[in-house]
């Protein structure tokens, strides 16, 4: 079972804290320990309470646990807002103003006086940069490894910046070696640490989307900014010269994926990054891309609706949004990734399939997922193949030739010396206008063809467990992954499978098989009514039998798991 | 002598439609021009003239009422050799697209943008258009209309749109004049193309357009803004020709960095993987 220590910073945004994060988690893998990351704030710039929660283990971490071992508060409101994640064994490290609570809640507590010390070096600025270094001391990182990645992250602001904030590290450090010496329960934190990690990869779901778009070829990005989704454009855009892409954040979102399928027409490889609530201002032009058979990917980050919701908080609750966007029948795929990885190598894939389909392709994301991060050994470049798609079109091309697979050849204006046609209307072979019955029923039948042909190769879902023993089985989609497979590990029981899905349309044809090898099936998913749990019912009619459902807007934990699937089994005995 | 355009079909609008003068003029005028049809990307919208690629021989992209705009913008920045002709109606363009249309200006891609402006629906047979006159009558502005009329060439000098004009579709060899300085502009160039309904327009008919309208002097000054403005504003005597234009704009494409290094078109390139192994790696 996996031990980590989990550390929680919080305090008001504005603050600093994810810098702080960031170097932090940097460090920490550094020096050869796992990290796992993740964050929850609020919608607003300044103020307000946040918190990130940082895991820290000899072994491989993954997912959020809700207890606290050591909490650093920047702000008074940080312990009533986290104390019910904290323990009586839950340490406190922080200034006296923050740790005199009137609360009816005990921990143990140790008095650093950052701001005070942070003024010596010459800014209450550097109060977060001291309380890294003590941090950083207890858990035995090396100091150069913070200097180095503190003249990396200020280099461009230079010395002047630098010196003051290595000070601050200094300082920490000095402060981490005074508490140990007198405070034993620091020892407890002490963990062994693993060289071989220290070259690890640390990355957070939008990261690792932004890569998979970059390996899967994306040449046309367009967007615009909604929270939880904004950052992948961002990264993008950082890295346009680079690698040659476009990135156009619109006045709109109708104006977004009416461009990215302008690009696509013309054949850019094209993405749209949205959220629920500018994705439901695309469904016209989905359905577009469903007539015109033009590949796009894009990523929807679901955040709890309706309408304006909570912005920056957590759900699973767009898939029936996405699954039904658009007038109309047409085949689309949706993937949901279940991890950091499967982030990577499932946005490439998409590219991939929305080229060779010719159908919109859909990456369901959440907040958990693209602010959470860690570390992982490598992302698999070597087989990553971007196969091309397009034809050079001749004279009599035609853009929407029936064929027996239902695929048309892919031409795009200005290759070869055809014509290119998309029509909004039904269609015929040439891309002209017609209402002829036979060509609509032809249409129809090329595009189920279509959906058989993505059907067959859709990803089946995975499966933990003993097959010939499992009684129970969980089953789940996209970024609770982790969560639930550390919390059956926690139950450890034999009669417990898992079976997850990172492909949610259309599903895999296995799942039928799997559904009925357990007795009782348990959906969890973090959405009020079981959207996915309905999708399964609607398309191969088997019955989920019970379902955890969470919808408080915050994501599950490893904790939440144990308990509601120890709850669900007891009460189903 | 538009043989290489033309296309054998049946063409679906009223006898008498404005916008078969147009198809001539786009037809010939590309011509003229020594375009060849695979040159040529049409881009519409949805209402009469938003069938008009169907209707002539080159690429076409008849997408969604009033984004016709924005899919122009995405097929030009993809691929800036395609000659792009984005044509659609007053309602589809200034309407359902009135802020496509705003933005679109803004970026200046290099892309001609006809409005094919009757000033009713004729689709949806005969209501009143963001372009109808005050007090135009129909079956649902049963008392007239109420509202100001859009004026997309104020509206586009205001956000100083890089070329600026209005045609009058009754006179062909004018408007194929006007047509062709458009193309040839470099960045967005907006035609405020009149163009009467004679099915549901009986205010706005080839005679009113002729009364109503008057050619601008060789004085006026299109690279003057304020003058422009002038002009454009006075919706009582309607001017054609080119009334403003501002060729010092660059264009969206130029502003797209990729193409200083490389002028290859997106689909003519690869994922380099070494660059993206070398990224990947900066997040150890």
């Amino acid at each position: 079972m996996t031990r980590s220590v989990n550390l929680a910073i919080s305090g008001q945004a504005g603050q600093g804290i994810a810098t702080v994060e960031s170097l932090l988690t940097k460090a920490l893998k550094r020096s050869g320990l796992n990290v796992f990351a993740s964050r929850e704030y609020m919608s607003r710039v300044r103020g307000g309470i946040n918190s990130t929660a940082i895991r820290v283990s000899s072994q491989p971490v993954h997912a959020f646990e809700d207890r606290i071992d050591i909490l650093i508060p920047l702000s008074d409101e940080a312990i009533p807002h986290l104390q019910h994640r904290m323990t009586n064994n839950t340490l406190v490290i922080g200034e006296k103003a923050f740790l005199s609570m009137d609360l009816l809640l005990s921990f143990i507590s140790i008095e650093v006086p950052f701001t005070e010390l942070a003024k010596e070096i010459g800014s209450i600025l550097y109060s977060n940069i001291i309380a890294l270094g003590v941090i950083s001391s207890i858990f035995k990182v090396e100091r150069q490894i913070l200097h180095d990645l503190i003249e990396f992250t200020f280099l461009k602001k230079g010395d002047k910046v630098i010196q003051p904030n290595k000070s601050a590290i200094n300082k920490g450090y000095e402060i981490g070696a005074e508490l140990e010496d007198k405070y034993e329960i620091l020892k407890k934190f002490y963990m062994n640490k693993n060289p071989e990690i220290k070259n690890d990869l640390i990355l957070d779901g939008t990261e690792s989307i932004a890569l998979g778009a970059i390996a899967g070829g994306v040449q046309y990005e367009c967007f615009y900014p909604m929270a939880p989704s904004t950052g992948i454009g961002t990264f993008l855009a950082q890295q346009a010269s680079k690698f040659g892409l476009i990135v156009d954040m619109s006045e709109d979102e109708i104006s977004v994926i009416n461009k990215a399928l302008g690009a696509s027409y013309a054949g850019a490889r094209s993405l749209v990054t949205t959220s629920g609530g500018g994705f439901s201002l695309m469904t016209e032009a989905i359905s577009l891309a469903g007539m015109l058979e033009l590949p796009i990917v894009v990523v929807v980050g679901q955040r709890p609706g309706p309408a304006t919701g909570m912005p920056t908080r957590t759900t699973q609750e767009d898939l029936r949004l996405v699954l039904h966007a658009g007038a109309g029948f047409f085949p689309r795929i949706i993937f949901a990734p279940g991890c950091i990885e499967d982030s990577f190598y499932l946005t490439q894939k998409a590219f991939d399939l929305a080229q060779k389909y010719q159908v919109p392709v859909f990456i369901l994301t959440d907040q958990y997922l693209v602010d959470s991060y860690y570390n992982l050994p490598f992302l698999n470049l070597d087989s990553l193949k971007n196969e091309k798609f397009i034809v050079k079109t001749d004279k009599d091309y035609q853009r929407f030739k029936f064929t027996k697979s239902g695929i048309s050849p892919r031409g795009i204006p200005g290759y070869g010396e055809g014509l290119v046609a998309a029509d909004s209307h039904t269609h015929t072979e040439a891309g002209m206008i017609s209402e002829d019955p036979e060509i609509r029923e032809k249409s129809v039948e090329k595009r189920l063809k279509k959906l058989k042909l993505i059907k067959d190769a859709s990803i089946p879902p995975e499966f933990i467990g003993d097959a010939n023993k499992i009684k129970y089985q969980i089953v789940s989609w996209g970024s609770t992954y982790y969560i639930i497979k550390e919390a059956l590990d926690k139950i450890n029981r034999s009669d417990i499978g898992f079976l997850h899905f990172s492909q949610v349309y259309p599903i895999h044809e296995s799942t039928k098989d799997y559904l009925k090898k357990a007795k009782i099936n348990i959906m969890v998913e973090q959405n009020p009514t079981g959207q996915f749990a309905n999708l399964i019912e609607n398309e191969i009619h088997i019955q989920i039998d019970k379902k955890i459902l969470k919808y408080s807007g915050y994501t599950l934990s490893v904790e939440d798991i144990v308990a509601q699937i120890t709850d669900a089994i007891n009460g189903g005995n | 002598m538009s043989d290489n355009f033309d296309k054998d079909v049946k063409i679906h609008w009223c006898p008498g439609c404005g916008n078969y003068s147009a198809l001539r003029i786009v037809k010939e005028s590309l011509t003229e021009l020594k375009f060849e049809p695979k040159d040529i990307v049409i881009v519409s919208g949805i209402g009469q003239a938003g069938k008009f690629p169907h209707f002539m021989t080159a690429n076409f992209y008849n997408g969604l009422h009033g984004r016709y705009l924005s899919t122009a913008l995405g097929v030009k920045a993809a691929n800036p050799n395609l000659e792009v002709i984005a044509i659609s109606g007053d309602g589809c363009t200034l309407s359902e697209g009135g802020n496509h249309f705003l933005h679109t200006i803004r970026y200046n891609p290099n892309i001609t943008n006809l409005i094919s402006n009757n000033s009713v629906y004729g689709l949806t047979k005969g209501q009143a258009s963001p372009t109808s006159m005050l007090g135009f009558k129909t079956k649902v502005q049963t008392f007239g209309v109420i509202n100001e009329p859009f004026n997309s060439p104020a509206v586009a000098i205001s956000l100083n749109a890089s070329f600026v004009a209005r045609a009058f579709v009754g006179d062909i060899e004018e408007t194929k004049n006007i047509l062709k300085q458009a193309i040839q502009h470099k960045g967005y160039a907006l035609i405020d193309m009149l163009s009467p309904c004679v099915s549901f327009n009986k205010v706005n008919t080839f005679k009113w357009y002729k009364e109503n309208s008057y050619y601008l002097e060789d004085s006026h000054n299109p690279l003057d803004q304020s003058e422009a403005m002038k002009v454009a504003l006075n919706l009582r005597k309607l001017a054609l020709g080119v009334i403003y234009k501002n060729p010092s704009r660059p264009t969206y494409e130029e502003n797209i960095q990729i193409y200083n290094s490389d002028s290859r078109p997106l689909f003519a390139r690869d994922l380099d993987k070494n660059k993206l192994e070398k990224l990947v790696n900066t997040f150890r």
